[in-house]
């Protein structure tokens, strides 16, 4: 280790932690500046001022900044109108990314709060229910990246080596080049994000499922309903907030999802959503102005799960 | 966890070892579960095991030969990626921007959820439900604009680039649950902290923060996983300088020069899934919580 390691590791673990803590120390020195009836009044914004001065330089500023660029050159010298979003419209690909983010959506979100369903309902009544959530859970806590390169593995052509063609391989099937042929491909790689997500989703649907009183079960059984009416017309309802929440969580999480694609196949073969066309266009076509207005269209698409968000975070804000 | 003594009861039957009829009645439960229990690990044991196989063996047989006699085990994978690939570096690198890209955000999210769940002023609805919006926002539509304010400010290729740029997008979740969770704690702590002379200042670092531990505790696994894990923002800000860069993006860099190039990479896969695997083991209760926290609380 050189000297430059040390000093960094020095900076990471002693350093950082001692500015945070001495900016809060420092606020009441500097309230001693203000008189003593103001302080109340002013002392709130100096507790705010570091984060509001993170959201508005990271978050806030670039997002209305990006909108603007959407509407510059390629290299931002110039407003040129619609023109981004023209081209965008008119190029082949934007359609079939346009597709693959809704596919996606649709498929992604599906399988994903259908099996966390399933696996918390089917959990739920094993003594190891505990063990098969942590298995289930796991992938999460992978990187994509690594779980890119898991998939590429398994996904591999050769049946002596990719898991995925020798199982085929014994029913008869000859092997297969899953990640090269649109669109299939793109399912593939909706297998990779399933496999990484549904253990958030049962978790989260388990603690719904702990929820629901033990009585209410018991009665509706008491009173004949056999299992499967006790799911669909008790469980389900009663989980149906559990389950908005979850799909909102999947369904933003489907629109961003950058590293499994990129990884796995770089955006070729028709497999770009609009995550990984945004970074094709800003770092390998270097057109700001394109790659601005992509990101305008993913925040566009994201705003309907912003509004339902804050809807219900004011209904919460009510009952408290 | 007693969630299955209510489906089955009364009479509660033992169902692994017990021969009633109700064993066969949940056969197809048991099998359904182990079923997919095998199915979600293949995919990771098949990267494990074959991280250890001599590379001649990785290129010509099935990662599921290794169980075949004669076994042949090796770590010559690990100790050629550690170090030819520059993975040595970028697990250092790794600790190196996850620290700080998660000390400061929670610090900086407490002094704002402090100030939203314990002071009065105005226009504090208002702002929260900024926060709560910014919560969805993607990276992607801050990204053009961020890499220009950091190359303008000299910070691109250095660790303190990742470092403020995850500080800022974590902090919109990082805001949401602490004020929630501090929002929470008994008013008449603080009115008798108050009584006794404390400052805020005294009752944030005395009182808040021991007292919200459990919440900070899942932050700060949610925080580390995302930074570890992360490779859009690190190969934006830092992706062309190799002595900066995480294992992520040496990872998804090697993917692309070694190709099928198994021996290496499944190897370096496996060194960073190592340390999330053991935070996640050991603290899974935190996480499982922080999960819970940020998106069902009530």
């Amino acid at each position: 280790m050189d000297f430059g390691t040390v000093l960094m590791a020095i900076i990471v673990v002693i350093g950082v932690p001692a500015a945070t803590v001495g900016y809060a120390l420092l606020t009441e020195r500097l309230l001693k500046l203000v008189r003593p009836q103001r302080r109340a009044a002013v002392r709130p914004w100096l507790w705010l001022l570091p984060g509001f001065a993170f959201l508005g330089l990271y978050l806030i500023y670039p997002t209305i900044n990006t909108l603007i660029l959407s509407f510059q050159n390629s290299n931002s010298t110039e407003f040129v109108g619609v023109e981004n979003y023209a081209t965008l419209l008119n190029q082949g690909g934007f359609w079939q990314t346009m597709l693959n983010t809704g596919l996606w959506i649709v498929f992604f979100a599906a399988v994903v709060v259908l099996l966390g369903i399933l696996i918390a309902v089917l959990a739920d009544r094993v003594r190891y229910e505990t063990a098969v959530k942590a298995l289930v859970f796991l992938p999460l806590a992978i990187s994509f990246v690594a779980a890119g390169v898991i998939w590429n593995f398994m996904y591999d052509f050769d049946p002596d080596r990719g898991t995925v063609n020798a199982i085929v391989g014994i029913a008869g099937v000859e092997p297969q080049s899953w990640l090269t042929e649109w669109p299939r491909n793109t399912f593939m790689l909706i297998i990779v994000g399933i496999w990484m997500w549904v253990g958030f989703a049962t978790v989260i649907l388990s603690a719904g499922l702990k929820g629901i009183s033990t009585e209410l079960l018991e009665a509706a059984r008491m009173d004949g309903a056999n299992e499967l009416q006790v799911f669909f017309r008790i469980i389900l309802p009663l989980l149906a907030p559990t389950i908005a929440v979850v799909a909102t969580t999947i369904v933003i999480t489907a629109l961003k999802t950058f590293d499994i694609i990129y990884v796995m196949t770089g955006g070729n073969f028709g497999t770009n959503n609009l995550a990984t066309l945004f970074y094709a266009e800003r770092f390998r076509a270097f057109d700001a102005g394109t790659a601005a207005a992509v990101a305008i269209i993913l925040l566009l698409a994201i705003i309907p799960v912003m509004l339902f968000n804050i809807r219900r975070f004011q209904a919460q804000e009510a009952i408290r | 966890m007693t969630g299955d003594a209510r489906v089955d009861a009364p009479p509660r039957v033992d169902t692994l070892a017990g021969s009633g009829p109700k064993w066969y009645n949940r056969l197809p439960l048991h099998v359904a579960l182990i079923l997919i229990s095998m199915i979600w690990l293949l995919p990771t044991v098949a990267l494990l095991v074959s991280s250890f196989r001599p590379s001649s063996e990785i290129l010509t047989t099935g990662w599921w030969n290794a169980f075949t006699l004669p076994f042949q085990f090796t770590l010559d994978n690990y100790q050629e990626v550690l170090s030819r690939d520059n993975m040595g570096t970028s697990f250092l690198n790794s600790l190196f921007i996850t620290i700080p890209a998660t000390v400061i955000p929670i610090m900086v999210a407490a002094f704002a959820a402090y100030a939203f769940a314990w002071m009065e002023f105005p226009g504090r609805n208002v702002l929260f439900i900024l926060v709560v919006g910014l919560l969805v926002v993607p990276l992607q539509s801050a990204l053009i604009p961020v890499l220009q304010f950091t190359t303008n400010i000299g910070l691109t290729g250095t660790f303190p680039a990742v470092w403020l740029a995850h500080t800022g997008f974590g902090l919109p979740f990082a805001i949401f649950l602490l004020r929630n969770f501090f929002g929470a704690l008994p008013r008449e702590m603080f009115e008798s902290a108050y009584l006794d002379g404390a400052s805020p200042t005294t009752a944030f670092f005395r009182l808040v923060l021991p007292l919200s531990v459990p919440a900070i505790a899942s932050l700060v696994i949610f925080q580390f996983m995302f930074v570890w894990n992360d490779l859009l923002v690190a190969l934006i800000l830092v992706g062309g300088t190799q002595d900066v860069a995480p294992m992520t993006v040496t990872i998804a860099n090697l993917v692309n020069s070694l190709g099928q190039g198994w021996d290496r990479l499944t190897a370096a896969a496996f060194i960073s899934m190592a340390l999330p695997l053991v935070v996640f083991f050991s603290l899974q209760r935190y996480f499982v919580r922080g999960i819970l926290g940020g998106s069902v609380k009530g």
